[in-house]
């Protein structure tokens, strides 16, 4: 079987040791929560940090609490099977616990942490492979070697951000709050994603994060739509997340203010802003969801480096972006 | 001869003999085993596609803590390989490499990081060598050749047989419908592992447990490798964790996992990981095929011609019979007065491809029922009544000599188009939805061994004692597909005892008579006849005492509900223990044994060894599908499917391989590919459980088995294969169904999303809505063998050694073996 490298375990009994752990371990330390992506990579040697600190267990990581003005603070250590359980709660966030319950498969999400989630590695099939595989590819730009095979000349690394809850956060303008022993910050969840495969976040390695924080539910409404081969285990090919405010009631509403977010077609999720002008202050109508659904397709760029193939990836995006529109109804 | 009728266990839905095991997860499997001071083993693989290995250093390796051995392919000079014609591998490669993944050196160590560590500070300097990534690549490139062997540069094998004069057919035809089809390859997927332990045993014996379908040609290899006397080699066959011809060669990493035991003295171990699991591959071949078929206004072919082309991957493995089989069964299902088939393998530098689940079959049956689907509509006929109308009758011979004895494809038709509602559903649902008809045919085991010889291809020892108890011995090897509790209800059928009753020891080369295997779907027919043959004899003998106890005929004995009585006055009588007694009290110790050895089979041309087989199954499919017209998405929310088994030795076992092989076929039919990325290297694209995609239990379908049971005169009971022929319908299927719903053609495995909505968007620009190959590369397929069909006259003997007369069967190699 694979097996992991050797590293040094630390279970920090409360969240100042952690951080202070955290800064003691450098360059070479890591947070570690479910584990469901860190050890899959470590296995594979695409990591290897020497001193794992497991956050898994800390309470305080692990609460649900109202936020300011009405919203709700999720610790980021919620499993994702809480997440996508805690109905009554999130009634007023159907689109955070769908998304959790579209993640992989019940027994990870079992494991598997809502600020894992955020902070998964960024993802390519030349990339999540065992060493001995990259070896024979003469690894990759992302780690242990120069090119990127999927765009070889490009000076940087395309790797997909593949989580299902970065996009839903990012069209309802959640914040999450980072702690280091140089103290604590809240920063909107667009903020914490930059568009690149190795540098793909602003948090600071040091940074662990805490908390994050819903909007208060004041008429809003939110889906998540997601496109993968099986209804269960894989990652996203094609996500999206729509937030908008819709006056007036009736089957075409007005499009007060909307937000698309597109998630697994680049390194950060993506922001259909052509779509969104097209719509806003118009009637919902199924002509504007297609035309919407064609504006959010040019920009959309995925890369040969998922399943299935790049055209049909961008190809869905039409239809995805559409229905994503008509469920809001 | 009519089959032995079924007493009171053959036929019902007894236990799985190793069901309480298997569920309670007390099974031991190959990677459950441990012994005192086990070593572990690691093999380093090669990171290149195609290269000469020019050094390999091992001394920094050999120095690392906790290593016992370090092995390269010096260590392990000699050649070998699943077939006497294809002795290509190597246990370690000694001077190169042909794919990424090939193993080149070993190491012992005493923990499995150690020989990890140890594996990758082992240095091989490689001179790259040009790779060959496919058929058309292989047909291009005859130099350098990957093997020093073959027909014609990089072409493995070629093949060119006639039946009849196909041309004067497909002048007789009032169409001529031609079409490509291309079948991606794809693989066995055994959620276990392969693993293996070695112990060299006080004596100087060698001992293997191993995850392996065929112990019998393991055995051979090793005593051919390590150069024991066989009588020194045991090979004992674990249960296996899926097997599906994933694990029927002969293994690399089991050879050398013996070499280090019987070098350290210690036991070594190896469990390969998912990854490696792909490097051993053996699955499907990559194959594309030309169909021409002559048809009659009615759908009546008139001739057929076949062109396959395999890529076999680097090595030979079962390749020569597996190209064989993608021409073999084309007519055994609709009646093919003239038959023509071409084919070819190429080596390429992928991992070797061989038997999986359907073995050279699936592809050109996928190919044959499309463009059955294809004729019904140019003709304007419905593809159900048109098959009923033209099918190969019963106890008949085929235009390549196949004998066909049952044939219950007629009943499986109807069975599944009264079930599925075929007259209301299809060309008739809303757009989006549509239903697809498919049949196919398997063998029921092999006509012919690997190894041509006189001797039975399966053995089965009983032994009964004072207490009552049966013990029955075989070298079968139950691969999850139920073979011990075949064995056991046979035994307990004709005995007159409870399944359970019956304790089964199988798949060990030292305990057990030898049976080939569990491949070709032989096991329940040959292993069953040896078991009711055995039991018989066993019968015989109690029954000959207690008649002798009662003072009744023998004639007149039952053996019943644990119970040995007279017939007309059964409170007459006495328990099967007081039966074994009196028995042994008689005969002495019990002991009997049964044998099995196929019907030798008309066909006599050279190639004839493969196809031929005791008895054929049958079955039809209806699949039903739902396209999103926008993205080219498939669902399948319903398959019906008859499968004509012969008789169902038990009812469960059967209808759960029914269903696997549903689910098995779904897989391949929307989504399995084994793909492979040509800008580095021909590397794997993603070997891995999350990548390659296989169904989970939210794919899969609802599936209405129909047993059909027309008892075939050569099964045990009257049974056929269940194993593998019920995956092959599901695929073209599949296809049919797409083009019900939304009128395109994906003349290509798998349909996936890409593929329908490509040929949706080209429907819909108003060219051809079809995605498939526009041909196939040009290509010699060799001299053509021309063997006269029954009808014409024809005795089963090629036409040039007819005309020299008698003395030209001489020399025929069965099946190019
Ligand atoms: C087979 C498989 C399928 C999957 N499918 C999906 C899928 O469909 N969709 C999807 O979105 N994901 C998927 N995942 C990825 C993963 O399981 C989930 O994203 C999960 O939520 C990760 O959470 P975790 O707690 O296990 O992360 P971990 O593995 O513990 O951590 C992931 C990363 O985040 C860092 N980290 C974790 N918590 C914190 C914190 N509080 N502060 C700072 N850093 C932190 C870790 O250091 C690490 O770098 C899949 C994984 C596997 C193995
Ligand atoms: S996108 Fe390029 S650099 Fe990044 S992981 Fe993939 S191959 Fe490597």
């Amino acid at each position: 079987m694979l097996r992991l490298p050797p590293f040094e375990y630390l279970r920090p009994a409360g969240l100042e040791e952690a951080i202070r752990m955290r800064a003691d371990a450098g360059p070479a330390g890591q947070f570690v929560a479910g584990g469901t992506d860190l050890w899959p990579n470590m296995k594979r040697r695409q990591e290897t940090p020497a001193v794992v600190i497991d956050i898994a267990a800390l309470p305080v990581l692990r609460g649900v609490a109202a936020g300011p003005g009405g919203g709700l603070r999720l610790g980021a250590g919620l499993r994702l099977s809480e997440v996508e359980s805690q109905r009554d709660l999130l009634a007023a966030y159907g689109a955070v616990a769908h998304g959790a319950s579209t993640i992989s498969t019940p027994l990870l999400r079992n494991m598997g942490t809502l600020g894992g989630n955020l902070l998964l590695d960024t993802r390519c099939n030349y990339y999540d492979q065992t060493f001995e595989w990259r070896r024979s590819i003469d690894f990759c730009m992302k780690k242990d070697g120069d090119t990127c095979w999927v765009a070889p000349g490009s000076p940087r690394c395309w790797a997909v951000q593949s989580s299902d809850l970065a996009p839903v956060m990012v069209a309802l303008g959640a914040e999450v709050t980072l702690r280091s022993t140089a103290g604590e910050r809240s920063i909107p969840v667009a903020a914490l994603y930059a568009d690149d495969g190795m540098k793909f976040t602003t948090k600071r390695p040091e940074e662990l994060l805490t908390a994050v924080t819903l909007p208060a539910p004041d008429g809003w409404r939110a889906v998540y739509r997601k496109v993968r081969r099986r209804g269960s285990f894989d990652f996203p090919v094609l996500g999206t997340a729509v937030w908008a405010r819709l006056a007036g009631g009736g089957p075409e509403p007005l499009v007060e203010d909307v937000r698309i977010v597109l998630g697994a077609v680049g390194s950060a999720p993506l922001r259909a802003r052509a779509a969104e002008d097209l719509l806003r202050g118009k009637p919902l109508t199924e002509e504007a969801m297609r035309a919407a659904g064609a504006a959010a397709w040019k920009p959309a760029k995925p890369m040969d480096n998922t399943d299935l193939t790049l055209g049909w990836r961008k190809d869905v995006v039409r239809p995805e972006v559409a229905r994503a529109l008509a469920e809001l109804l | 001869m009519a089959p032995r009728k079924p007493g009171k266990v053959v036929g019902t839905a007894y236990l799985k003999v190793d069901g309480p095991d298997k569920v309670t997860g007390r099974t031991l499997f190959a990677d459950d085993l441990a012994l005192p001071r086990m070593l572990w083993c690691k093999l380093l693989r090669s990171p290149h596609a195609h290269a000469r290995i020019l050094a390999i250093d091992t001394a920094a390796a050999a120095a690392m803590p906790g290593v016992k051995a370090v092995l390269t392919g010096r260590d392990l000079p000699t050649p070998f390989g699943i077939l006497p014609v294809s002795q290509d591998e190597h246990a370690l490669c000694p001077d190169r490499v042909r794919f990424i993944g090939d193993p080149v050196a070993a190491v012992a160590a005493e923990t499995e990081e150690q020989a990890l560590e140890a594996a990758h500070a082992i240095r091989v300097d490689y001179e790259r060598l040009p790779e060959i990534d496919s058929v058309q690549s292989a047909l291009r490139t005859p130099e350098p050749l990957i093997h020093d062997y073959g027909d014609a540069g990089n072409v493995h094998k070629r093949i060119h047989l006639e039946f009849g004069d196909t041309e004067k057919g497909f002048a007789e035809a009032d169409e001529i419908v031609e079409q490509n089809y291309f079948f991606e390859g794809n693989t066995h997927l055994p959620l276990e592992q392969h693993a293996s332990l070695a112990v060299k045993t006080p004596d100087g014996k060698l001992c293997i447990w191993s995850s392996t379908q065929t112990p019998h040609y393991l055995h051979r290899a090793l005593t051919k490798v390590l150069g024991m006397p066989a009588a020194h080699v045991r090979v004992v066959a674990c249960p296996n964790g899926g097997g599906f011809g994933g694990k029927s060669d002969p293994f690399n990493h089991e050879i050398v996992v013996a070499k280090l035991a019987l070098l350290t003295g210690r036991p070594v171990k190896i469990g390969l990981t998912r990854e490696e699991v792909f490097y051993c591959h053996r699955g499907r071949h990559p194959t594309l095929m030309s169909v021409k078929a002559g048809v009659r206004r009615d759908g009546a072919l008139t001739a057929l011609h076949f062109r396959t082309q395999l890529d076999g991957g680097a090595y030979g493995s079962y390749g020569v019979a597996s190209t064989y089989y993608t021409g073999a069964l084309q007519t055994v299902t609709y009646r093919v007065p003239r038959y023509r088939f071409e084919g070819l393998r190429a080596f390429t530098n992928k991992p070797p491809c061989g038997p999986k689940r359907g073995h050279g079959t699936p592809q050109p049956r996928f190919a044959l029922e499309v463009h059955m689907d294809r004729i019904a509509e140019r003709l304007g006929l419905d593809p159900l009544e048109m098959r009923l109308r033209h099918l190969q009758p019963a106890n008949s011979l085929t235009a390549n000599f196949l004998q066909v004895g049952s044939m219950g494809l007629g009943k499986c038709l109807e069975e599944v188009r009264e079930r599925s509602g075929w007259r209301e559903k299809h060309g008739k649902l809303p757009r989006g939805r549509g239903v697809g008809l498919a049949c196919s045919s398997y063998i029921s085991g092999a006509g012919l061994p690997i190894y041509w010889n006189a001797l039975p291809h399966s053995g089965v020892q009983l032994r009964l004692d004072r207490s009552g108890g049966v013990t029955a011995f075989c070298g079968a090897t139950d691969i999850g597909q139920g073979s011990d509790t075949v064995l056991a209800g046979c035994v307990a059928d004709v005995l007159g005892i409870d399944p359970l009753d019956v304790r089964v020891v199988t798949g060990d080369t030292d305990l057990t008579p030898v049976d080939l295997g569990s491949y070709s779907s032989r096991v329940t027919l040959m292993m069953g006849n040896a078991a009711v043959e055995a039991a018989e004899r066993a019968r015989a003998l109690v029954a000959g005492a207690v008649a002798e106890k009662l003072g009744v005929p023998a004639e007149r004995i039952a053996l019943e509900d644990r119970r040995v009585f007279d017939l007309e006055d059964p409170a007459k009588g006495m328990t099967f223990q007081e039966a074994c007694i009196a028995a042994e009290a008689k005969h002495g110790t019990l002991g009997t044994v049964g044998s099995y050895t196929p019907p030798r089979s008309p066909a006599r041309f050279r190639g004839a060894g493969v196809g031929p087989s005791p008895a054929y199954s049958y079955q039809a499919c209806v699949a039903e599908v739902e396209v999103d017209p926008e993205t080219g998405e498939v669902k399948v929310p319903r398959i019906w499917i008859a499968h004509d088994v012969g008789r169902a030795i038990n009812r469960t076992t059967t209808i759960g391989q029914v269903e696997g092989g549903v689910y098995m076929g779904l897989g391949e039919a929307l989504m399995e590919e084994m793909a492979y990325r040509g800008n580095r290297g021909v590397v794997h694209k993603f070997p891995s459980m999350l990548e390659y995609k296989s169904p989970t239990t939210r794919e899969m379908c609802e599936v209405e088995t129909i047993l059909v049971e027309d008892p075939d005169p050569n099964g045990p009971f009257g049974g056929k294969e269940a194993g593998q022929g019920p995956l092959l319908p599901v695929m073209p299927a599949v296809a049919n169904a797409v083009f019900d719903a939304v009128g395109v053609r994906v003349d290509e495995i798998p349909v996936s999303a890409p593929k329908v909505l490509k040929a949706l968007q080209r429907l819909a620009a108003g060219q051809e809505g079809r995605y498939g190959p526009a041909g196939l590369p040009a290509a010699d397929y060799g001299e053509v063998t021309r063997v006269l069909p029954p009808w014409e006259g024809g005795d089963g003997r090629d036409m040039k050694k007819q005309e020299v007369g008698a003395g030209g069967v001489r020399g025929h190699i069965p099946g190019g073996k």
